[in-house]
């Protein structure tokens, strides 16, 4: 594979483009794994490596894009592009393509990630690759990619071929590295030249994070299915959740009974969490609920059947009755906590 | 009003997928087919807006023969039309399925009218591209959101919520658009006895779209290989609770 090379004049290095999502000036996780990605494809192909930021770029986030290797950032800036349009971004980020040479233009698998990239890819009626992690290029016109399919239960090895590589990067199955050598990152302007009609479809509000730990960014998840029995049932759940200050977390066929919220699902079609530990229970483990916990640190699966899916998928697994163990560690954990205090 | 929603006839799939000996495709032959929880909730909103607003609501899909079930599916819970893309079985990548679509839709809407609406299921569960909806808005010259978990619309125009990063972002938009909705829109109804009879009666217009080579070239599919090794089993029953304590203060999760 580093048998390629890059047939441009020494004046244009080849480059990769990568979108870069922040959340209060910080880089959100998703964008650094989408970096990492990015910094490798531009290594393996002796490629700088540039990040696309919209809005002002400070001093902080300047220094997070250096430690992951960003040879070159652009601040871009318009009255379009916030509140956020989709197609005043693609946009943006198709012109700045253009202006940087970039022959790679990659964002995080994030759901804007995925709608940004999905327009540009639109705007040029280029193919679009979703969720890859991992990617080698060939030649000027060829990436080797592999992808995920069915939320990452399946992978695709497939050929991108396009002068102009657009993918996103899977959030499960890419990990957030450091660049062994921190850069100085050149911090630039970028001023795309957008007409009202790009920032027609706009976020017209935006309301708030709610109060209490969102499933997505809770530590630990307490995790019930059908196995539960009834929505009563859920009651051991909510309170051993909250002794270990997390969430809880439901099967599609629970949301489907309508015994919880469809905010609370996690799976393909529901939320994608990442805890420090998920503690599952009465879930047998279909494709379309284990793609929702492929970047839990830890699973400790409660079970009635030691065949279960869930629990060749688990860490730890304990065979029993969920209605008679959950209240039994709760129980147990409340014993602890007051001879602690 | 007039709504198009467009699905996808996709596999059932359990716990482990099987890969033909090919490597080309998912083995079948043991599963079931439906179609997306996001799609199933897409068809349910349609058809409530149509209740609500008076209208036609059209489904649409492009896949193999078989793909009509999912139509009558549909027609069973309230779609009045049903509109297939037959496929020779071969895979339509995103472009050429949205362009397959942008043209059925151009020869459906001179016939009788403008859809004000087109919605889609957020992404397909099978190739996850995320971009079907996007580009058939954009060759139609339309707006379009995608993620939508709140929905009103009115006569000319919608107002469409998504959720973004444990918040709420409200889209307002002119009519026609395109969405593509999520799970949680709606919990959608079980089809009635009559809807079932009807569905088996109802009419199927047909059209041959045409395949195109992707751009992404398919090598192969293959199952990832999953490296944790069988769950270390902590006990049974509530004998196993100190062992789960103690695990818990290992891990630190206790306060």
């Amino acid at each position: 594979m580093s048998s390629y090379e890059p047939s441009r004049n020494e004046t244009q290095h080849p480059s990769v483009l990568c979108l870069v999502e922040t959340d209060d000036g910080t880089v959100i996780e998703a964008s650094l794994r989408a970096l990492s990605f990015a910094r490798s494809l531009a290594q393996s192909s002796q490629a700088r490596l540039i990040a696309a930021l919209v809005g002002e770029i400070p001093e902080i986030t300047a220094s997070s894009l250096g430690s992951f290797g960003v040879d070159e950032a652009y601040a871009v800036t318009s009255t379009q592009l916030s509140p956020y349009a989709p197609v005043a971004w693609a946009q943006a980020l198709r012109q700045l393509l253009v202006t940087c040479g970039a022959t790679t233009l990659l964002a995080a698998g994030s759901d804007r990630g995925n709608e940004v990239m999905a327009h540009v890819g639109a705007l040029t009626s280029e193919p679009m690759a979703a969720n890859c992690f991992g990617a080698t290029r060939i030649d000027d016109e060829t990436v080797r990619l592999s992808r995920q399919r069915w939320a990452g239960s399946l992978i695709e090895d497939s050929l991108l071929r396009s002068t102009t590589a657009l993918m996103t990067v899977a959030f499960d199955g890419v990990s957030s590295q450091r660049a062994e050598h921190a850069t100085t990152t050149k911090i630039s302007a970028f001023a795309p030249n957008l007409d009202e009609s790009d920032g027609r479809t706009h976020v017209a509000r935006w309301t708030g994070r709610s109060a209490g730990i969102s499933l997505a960014d809770a530590r630990v998840v307490v995790g019930g299915g059908r196995g539960v029995g009834s929505a009563d049932g859920f009651a051991a759940l909510d309170e051993l959740a909250e002794l270990l200050g997390g969430a809880v977390g439901v099967s599609r066929a629970v949301t489907s009974l309508g015994w919880r919220p469809h905010n609370q699902q996690v799976g393909q079609t529901g939320t994608r969490i990442a805890p420090d530990l998920y503690l599952v229970s009465g879930i047998s483990g279909a494709t379309q609920h284990l793609a929702g916990c492929q970047s839990a640190k830890r699973v400790v699966a409660i079970n009635t059947d030691p065949d279960a899916p869930i629990i060749s998928r688990a860490d730890y697994a304990v065979i029993g009755d969920l209605n008679q163990i959950i209240p039994a560690l709760a129980a147990a954990i409340r014993e602890r906590n007051s001879l602690t205090s | 009003m007039n709504v198009l929603v467009c699905i996808k006839r996709v596999a059932m799939v359990g716990a482990r997928i099987v890969v033909t000996p090919d490597g080309q495709e998912i083995d079948t032959k043991q599963l079931g087919f439906t179609v997306s929880p996001h799609e199933e909730c897409a068809v349910e909103e349609a058809v409530r807006i149509v209740e609500r607003l008076g209208g036609t609501v059209s489904v649409l899909t492009l896949g193999p023969s078989e793909a009509s079930e999912q139509l009558r599916d549909a027609a069973a819970i309230g779609a009045t039309h049903l509109v297939h893309l037959k496929t020779d079985g071969r895979e339509f990548d995103p472009i050429a399925t949205a362009q397959a679509i942008v043209e059925v839709v151009h020869q459906l809407e001179a016939v009788s009218g403008t859809y004000d609406l087109i919605l889609f299921g957020n992404e397909a569960p099978d190739t996850g591209d995320y971009q079907v909806g996007i580009r058939v808005a954009h060759s139609l010259d339309r707006p379009c959101v995608t993620g939508v978990k709140n929905l009103e619309v009115a006569e000319t125009s919608a107002r469409a919520r998504r959720e973004f990063r444990g918040g709420d972002e409200l889209f307002e938009l002119d009519l026609p658009c395109v969405l593509t909705v999520k799970e949680g829109i709606n919990l959608p109804r079980y089809p009635s006895l009559p809807g079932r009879m009807r569905a088996k009666k109802a009419v199927i217009e047909e059209f041959e779209p045409v395949w195109q080579a992707s751009l992404v070239v398919k090598e192969g599919l293959r199952v990832p290989n999953v490296t944790r090794e069988r769950a270390e089993i902590l006990g049974t029953g509530v004998d196993a609770v100190p062992a789960l304590l103690a695990l818990l203060e290992q891990i630190g999760v206790l306060s």
